[in-house]
This record gives C-alpha cells, structure tokens and sequence, in this order.
C-alpha cells in the first residue's frame, strides 16, 4: 500500500471523526493541529484505522503515537 | 496477529451510495434544513449494516442536530465502571434505526453511586427515563482471591448482587424508570481448565455465576437485562472484547463489537416502549418449505426427516412455533392459488405450523406490499410491527421500497440459518413474558377477518423499471432441452394448455420447420432467474384464411409472475411468427384444475376470445391476435436474443 493511499484513507476517517472534509493532513499533524483531538478522538481514529485497513495495534504502538507520520509508518509496517 | 472476524448487523440491507449520502445529511443538517426530511435520512441510513466507522461517521454527523426533532425521545444515562464514551455513537444509531431519537447522560465512570446519590447531581438534572448499570467484569469480580474458600466466593457474590440491587432500588425511587443491567462479559483466562470450576474464586468461574445470580435478581426486580455475555459467547469473547482497549483506554467492549452492542441496547429500550415486533410474515415457498407447492404438488414438497434441507424448512417452522408461543403473531403472504397452498398445512404429514397457527394467511396472485398492507388491516396491527420473511430478493426488494417500515431482513440462502438470522436481528425482543402473550396468537387469530385486499397503492411500475430485467430469448436447443423438458412436464399454473411431452418430442422441435419453439431466461439485478418460459407456436396446416400460427404450449415459472414477463414473451413470439410469414396468432387455453390464474392470459394480451372446436374439452377457448397491425406491448423489460451455445 502507498503512502498516498494510506493518506487518502485517512482524510476519510478524519473526516468522519471529526465530522469536517477541509483538513489537510501532513505528517506533522497532531493533536495540537486540530481542534477537538483529544483522547477520546485518538481512540476513534485508532479503531477506525485498525478497521479499515484490518490491522492490529499494539500497545507497543499506541504508545509511540505522537503525529500523523507516526500512524502512517504504522500502517505501512502492518498493512498489505 | 490477524483482527477477529466482526460481528455484523448482517440482516441489514446496503443502501446504493451510503458514503455519498451522509455528506449529504451533513450538509442538510448543517445548513437551513426541512427537519422531517433530514430524520428520514438520517433513519435510512441507519438502517445499513453499519461497521465500527461508518457508525461513528452517523452518530457524528446526527448528534448536535437530532434534539429538536419531535420524534419520540429516549434519555438514556450509563451508570458504567469503566469507559463507555466509545460506545455512544452506536446506541444513537440504533436509536435512530427504530425511529427514536437518544440523548445519552454518561457520567465518569466509576462515579456513578454519587451520582445517583447525590439530589444536585448531573444525574438528577438529566432526569433520566431509562438507565444502563454497566458493570465490567474485573470490577464485578474484583477484591476474591482465586484461592478463597468457597464460602467466602458465596458470600462475595452475595454482597454484589446486593450491592447492585440497592442502587437499582435508589435508581428506582429516583426516576422511576427503565433499568437495564448488563451482564459481565466473561472474558478472564481461566487457570485451572475445563474443570475451572473446582477453583471456586478464579475469576473466570466467579463471572460464570455472577451472570446467573443478577439474572435471578434482575427477574425479581423488574430490571431489565443486556445479556453481552450470551453474545460474547456466540461470537466468541476475542472479538467482544479487545485487551490493547482496555490497557489503552479502558472500554471494555471492542470497536468491532460496538455497533452489535449499541443495537442490543436500543432493542431493549425499545422492547421496554412497546416497539418491538409484533407479527412474522411468512412467505411459503421455498421459504418454510422446499419446492413450489402449485407445481410440485404437496406430496413433491421437501420437507421433514430424510433430506438436510427438509429438516432445515422444519427448524424454520419449529423456530416460527415457538415464537408464535410466546405471543408473536404468525401471518402468511404467499403467491400462490389459496386452496392450494393450505391443503399444504392441511395435507403434508410434517408440517409443524398448522392453519391455525396463521393468524392471517394471504394467498394470492398480487404484488406482497399490498397484502402485506392487508394483513396489517386484518390483524390491526401497524405496518412497523411487522416482520416479512422471504427467500425471493425480489419480493424483498418490492417490500422495502414500498413499505420501508415493515422489516424486511436479508435472510441467508441456506434455509438451516434462517432461525438463527431472526433471531440475531433482535426483532422481537421482548422484556416480559406474560400469560396474555402465551395466549396472543390465538386471540389475534380468532379477531382478524380474512384479509381484505385493497386496490393497488403500490407503485409496481417504477419497481419493475428499477429491477432492470432483461429477458433473454432463443429457439430450443440441446444444451437446455433437460431444463426444458421439465418446465413442459412440471408447471401445473402458468400453464395455458398442460401439454406434456418427452424429451424425444421437444428434441423433434429444435430447428423444426414451420414451428416456433421459443425458450425464455429472465435477469434482473439480483441475478438471473433461469429458464423462466417456454413458448410452442406452429403454422395451422393449409385451410387458414391467413397464415396462422397457433400457441399449443406457453408456460411461465410462477416465480415470476407480476414482472410483465407476459407482454415481452409474446413481443418475441409475434416478431418470430411474423418473420415466418404469419398474419396471425391463435392462443389456446384448456382449463385444469391447477391453471385458473391463466384463464384471462389471452384476454389481457388483448386477443380476440371464441370457442374452442367443438372437439375439445369442455371449459377451454382460443384468442386470436392479429399481426398485421400489431403493435409490441409495453413492457419494462428488455429483450434480446441469446448467443448461440
């Protein structure tokens, strides 16, 4: 899977989860980035990932989560 | 690791374009917006089997907006141990999928003894009309050593229950409302083994009978129950519940589970106003037995010991049975000749419904969504209290376009998991079970009049453009003579003349002068219905004032009767015969027992009728079309001609 497609992928489920389609993602996106990502929205945007791209996080990972990058690399790491 | 497979809403049906839809409802929501129109929207797309995102996409998109609509208002507060905040998403959209709109109280977790202690609390000024008690498992079975005595396991389960009871009682005299209590979700890796339950305080086996104590208890208390455990075990606790969530941020009940979770909650609620289902709608062939009883005769149904589908159709009945038990109204909405289909009930040694189990049985030749309109008049039920079951997509389709209230679920193609289907999709939940509801069926049995038919409300034309049906055509031929011999031989209703012949005989028809031996096969967008219809015309031997050809066979499946397949089967023929110079068309009818619903076939078609010979049977006539000025008739199916095989 590309870089782009994950990025496609997840302007969806930003755009779901925060109920907005003008967010720009970039890899140094992060919470401070966007209005209303807190925790709870964190989680969100982790089970919508590990649904839509039928992966599994570890805790291991979630805790290393600091940006948009770090999901991406995640992703890559994980998805086919 | 690979993710668990998901429990789904698999009963729901996919709306086309869902995504581009609810950017739609966004911006209807966000702009100046008809607020019914919206709700409507909103409703629908609720009603898709949704995932963990696309729930949490809707609950997003719906939850600033919804509060002022005046439908029917649950206010729903979690009493949880532990994080919920995940969860709320997927109980507004349940809500919303029967047509009720939540608004959701959900304290800290853990801080819910004060606030149901506490006058000045939110809880208090939420002022709650129904409350969910959440207790997660390592709370419920917290503070017991795996090693204590059982006495003193028995004694810990005791304080729970009683425990949970008394802030049921506060929650009780507070409100006055619906209480819920979820049971614990048995998710503790056992240490002992298969015999766990030597280990009296291991907390697997603590969880065990914990579930069964607040059960006796809830029963008692007129509290409602959210078994999860049931759930958890069907689709195994793996998926249910996710050890990285709970580490991570404590929600007990996985993101795959949530909108499996979220139904089961808004089906309780509803259970509890009064909404659930009331009455199962039961198609008849193919659907609570094998076969078509019109064609194969009762004796030729597949039903009962011998055969794996056989014993699949009665489950279907025994399961129907059992709700009917339990005061769920049974009906039958069939297409099918009345006589016929009850001598089914009354004849077939292994039915397990019987007539009077149906508290209204429809019978007959006209579209489902005005007898299903019917059978709701007759049993004065409404049109949302009803569950329609049937194995054709395109009867559930009709029904759904027509009559979106009436639940209509996907049912699975092999009969063995139709019991199972109902039963997930929760429609007739029920949170008591009285005396009266033992008795209902009966009494809803003994009330409703035959149903009365209306005239047509429905709008046929505009569902039969949107199946896109496509009748394919070509002369008789080797590869489906055995297909067709057994259409000749088997069809006993659309059948104008019950001609039968054998297979040397059709064989004689292919590439035969002077004959037209038409073979039809039906597609639509559900997939292609197979050989449908069989047309015989051939040229009247010299003596005809013009070339004629008489019609000595036409037959059609009555699987697909209703869709107009009539019109476009004699537009080919007419171009057939025409193309063989006939000027003329003779249609024989010869009335049977079996073929009444074809007796105003030629007459429809717009033939001129008269009188058979003298020699023929009594009861039969000809029509006779001529093709000189014929016109094609209008139809809402295409037609072309097969490649040759």
């Amino acid at each position: 899977m590309t870089k782009n497609e994950i990025y496609a992928a997840l302007a969806d489920i930003f755009e779901d989860v925060f109920g907005r389609s003008d967010l720009t993602l970039k890899p140094s996106t992060s919470a401070k980035d966007i209005a209303g990502w807190d925790s709870i929205r964190q989680i969100d945007i982790i089970l919508s990932v590990e649904q839509r791209f039928q992966i599994k996080l570890t805790t291991r990972d979630l805790d290393r989560l600091t940006c948009v990058g770090d999901l991406v690399r995640v992703i890559s790491r994980l998805a086919r | 690791m690979k993710p668990q497979a998901t429990p789904s809403l698999y009963w729901l049906t996919e709306p086309p374009a869902w995504r581009d839809r609810l950017r739609t409802l966004r911006a209807l929501m966000a702009g100046e917006h008809d607020p019914d129109m919206a709700w409507r929207e909103a409703v629908a797309l609720a009603k898709a089997p949704l995932d963990f995102m696309r729930t949490l996409a809707l609950g997003q998109a719906v939850q600033p907006h919804l509060g002022a609509h005046a439908a029917d208002t649950v206010r729903l507060a979690i009493l949880s141990t532990s994080t919920t905040g995940r969860l709320a998403a997927a109980i507004r959209v349940a809500c919303l999928r029967r047509g009720l709109v939540c608004t959701l109280y959900e304290p800290d977790y853990g801080q819910w003894l004060q606030e149901l202690n506490d006058r000045g609390s939110g809880l208090h000024r939420f002022s709650p009309t129904a409350i969910l008690f959440a207790t997660d498992a390592r709370t419920a079975a917290g503070g017991l050593a795996p090693t204590a005595h059982v006495d003193e396991v028995g004694a810990a389960r005791k304080a729970f229950v009683a425990r949970i009871a008394g802030a049921w009682r506060m929650a009780r005299d507070a409100f006055g409302c619906q209480l819920i209590q979820q049971t614990c979700l048995p998710l503790f890796t056992g240490v002992v083994g298969e015999n766990e339950h030597l280990l009296a305080g291991s907390p697997a086996n603590v969880i065990m009978q914990l579930n069964a104590d607040v059960r006796v208890a809830a029963s008692a208390a007129g509290v409602d129950i959210l078994g999860v455990d049931v759930h958890a075990a069907q689709d195994g606790v793996a998926v249910w519940h996710d050890p990285a969530l709970w580490f991570g941020a404590k929600q007990e009940i996985s993101a795959a589970a949530a909108p499996l979770y979220g139904d089961l909650v808004a089906r309780v609620v509803a259970a509890r106003r009064g909404l659930s289902a009331k009455c199962l709608v039961l198609d008849l062939d193919n659907t609570i037995w094998g076969g078509v009883v019109g064609d194969d005769g009762v004796a030729g149904l597949v039903l009962g010991q011998g055969s794996a589908s056989g014993e699949a159709y009665l489950a279907v009945q025994a399961y129907a049975k059992a709700l009917a038990a339990r005061g769920v109204v049974l009906a039958v909405c069939s297409k099918n000749d009345e006589a016929v289909a009850r001598s089914a009930f009354t004849h077939h040694p292994d039915m397990v419904l019987r007539l009077d189990d149906i508290a209204a049985f429809v019978a007959n030749w006209q579209d489902k969504a005005t007898n299903i309109r019917a059978i709701a008049k007759a049993l004065n039920l409404g049109l949302d209290s009803l569950v329609f079951v049937d194995d054709n997509p395109a009867e559930r389709e009709l029904v759904r376009r027509e009559l979106p209230m009436v639940s209509t679920p996907e049912l699975p193609d092999d009969p063995a998991l139709i019991p199972r289907c109902l039963a997930d999709a929760g429609y007739f939940e029920t949170v008591t079970v009285t005396a009266e509801d033992r008795n209902r069926s009966s009494m809803y049995g003994a009330n409703a009049a035959r149903a009365d038919l209306e005239a047509h409300a429905t709008d046929l034309e505009a569902y039969l453009a949107d199946l896109q049906m496509q009748l394919q055509w070509a002369p008789f031929d080797r590869i489906n003579l055995p297909r067709i011999v057994q259409l000749i031989n088997k069809t006993n209703q659309f059948n104008l003349t019950t001609r039968r012949m054998s297979e040397a005989e059709v064989a004689g028809l292919i590439e035969a002068p002077d004959v037209v031996a038409l073979q039809f096969r039906l597609k639509d967008r559900f997939g292609d219905n197979g050989i449908v219809a069989v047309v015989i015309a051939r040229a009247i031997a010299q003596g005809a004032a013009v070339p004629s050809y008489q019609i000595d066979t036409w037959l059609m499946s009555c699987r697909v009767l209703g869709r107009g397949v009539e019109a476009a089967t004699l537009n080919v023929l007419a171009a057939q015969a025409l193309a063989r110079g006939a000027r003329r068309l003779v249609g024989v009818y010869r009335r049977t027992e079996r073929n009444g619903i074809v007796a105003d076939h030629y007459a429809k078609l717009g033939f001129e009728l008269g009188d058979l010979p003298a020699s023929a049977e009594d009861g039969g006539f000809i029509g006779v079309l001529e093709l000189t000025d014929f016109v094609p008739r209008p139809t809402p199916i295409a037609t072309d001609q097969a490649a040759k095989p």
